[in-house]
């Protein structure tokens, strides 16, 4: 899940308490959609089950005063989770967007982000290709459609690796 | 994989004065296979095919065609390869303006020591299957876009060449065109068993591939890294 993977990169960076992770996690994604702290809390919880993170004692206190660090087990995860491509689908650049920004921030290739998700665009760009030139013509516009729109995105990450640079001088000022 | 690559370009080195266009470039072309170069603008996709195709000579590094290195040939060995084994498309420009049509495409052939009948039978039926029979008796300048592109396709593979090498050949036509030249092309290819490298900027054509790479800054991704 995008939001879990997301707060795992950014605590690549150091321990942090939640409402900290909150600030960082909204100042950087959450410009439409910032998260609930109840979410925050939530998805801590959960990735503290599963050994993702862990907390840092500070005996006695209440959640918002735990602080969380990253795991081994975390780290894999979110490399894990660059590595593989998202599923090409509509309103897929905020999810993209988030995967370069960690990768810049945690010190993945976010080059290899955009290949990776290029790759798997043209695979099935190709795949619709071939179904729309041995189709009908209902065939050929159901498949241009779908089409169009994996180019959009494709013109979109295009655009991103070629400002990569810049992308990266921002986050990591 | 499991064949030996037809065309192998291993870290090449390309500089033009101050600017370096290939930066330890290295890339495979298996026999019949379709690759699609991509990447930015200036990233060195024109001029890696260029090395590939032995028009451009690198300063480093060495490119092997069918087990004989292209780097090492003298020149009228390699422009003679050139004739017999390649085949090239371009974004436009690449017909003679004075000939026919079918006379563009019979001249690889007759460069060849072909009979000027045979050469030109051999011209019409692949305008024929390129579709683009009428615009045999005229003039490059009297053609369309895609028509001309047409033209200049059936020109690269009258001479059944083992590797086509095209460059942006729709960058000048719109979609519907552009795609139905790609249709042709690959059709055309796969059927003679040509492979195609293939330069393009535009995700629908490079969908006409099998593979694709990607030039950054005169490097090529490593494809194993492509899932
Ligand atoms: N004949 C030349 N003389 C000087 N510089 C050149 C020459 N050919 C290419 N270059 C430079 O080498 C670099 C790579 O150029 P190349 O044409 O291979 O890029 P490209 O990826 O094909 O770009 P485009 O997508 O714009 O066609 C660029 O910086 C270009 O300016
Ligand atoms: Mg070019």
């Amino acid at each position: 899940m995008t939001v879990a993977h997301t707060l795992l990169g950014l605590l690549e960076a150091g321990p942090r308490h939640g409402y900290d992770l909150k600030r960082s996690y909204d100042e950087r994604f959450g410009h439409d959609r910032p998260l609930h702290y109840g979410q925050v809390y939530s998805t801590l919880a959960r990735l503290l089950k599963n050994g993702l993170v862990e907390v840092e004692a500070e005996p006695g206190a209440g959640p918002e005063r735990k602080k969380y660090a990253i795991t081994d087990a975390g780290v894999s995860d979110v490399a894990g989770w660059l590595a593989v491509p998202e599923k090409p689908e509509p309103y897929l650049q905020s999810t993209l967007y988030t995967k370069v920004v960690l990768a810049l921030l945690t010190g993945y290739d976010a080059n290899d982000v955009l290949d990776t998700q290029r790759s798997e665009h043209l695979r099935l760009m190709r795949e619709l290709t071939r179904r729309r030139d041995g189709g009908d013509l209902a065939d050929q516009l159901v498949c241009d459609h779908a089409l169009f729109h994996l180019e959009a995105d494709l013109r979109w990450l295009e655009l991103t690796a070629a400002r990569m640079q810049q992308l990266a001088a921002q986050v990591r000022a | 994989m499991p064949t030996e690559p037809l065309l192998t370009a291993e870290s090449l080195h390309l500089s033009f004065g101050a600017t370096t266009a290939l930066d330890s470039a290295s890339v495979q072309v298996h026999a019949g296979e379709i690759l699609a170069l991509m990447g930015p603008s200036g990233s060195g996709k024109s001029t890696l095919l260029h090395c590939l195709a032995g028009i451009l000579h690198p300063d480093l590094g060495r490119v092997t065609y069918a087990g004989r290195d292209l780097t090492a040939m003298h020149d009228d060995e390699r422009s003679a390869l050139r004739r017999t084994e390649f085949g090239f498309v371009f974004q436009f420009g690449q017909l003679v303006p004075e000939l026919t049509c079918l006379e563009n495409v019979a001249l690889p052939l007759r460069l060849g020591g072909a009979p000027r009948r045979a050469a030109l039978r051999s011209a019409a039926a692949w305008l024929e299957r390129l579709e683009v029979s009428d615009v045999a008796g005229k003039r490059p300048g009297q053609a369309s876009g895609g028509q001309g592109q047409r033209v200049a396709v059936a020109r690269a593979l009258v001479t059944r060449p083992r590797v086509v090498f095209a460059d942006e050949p729709t960058g000048a036509l719109d979609t519907l065109n552009g795609e139905r030249v790609m249709q042709l092309f690959v059709a055309a290819a796969r059927e003679t068993g040509a492979a195609v490298v293939l330069v393009t900027h535009e995700p629908r054509v490079a969908a006409y591939s099998d593979h694709e790479a990607v030039v950054r800054d005169g490097r090529v991704r490593a494809r194993e890294h492509v899932r």
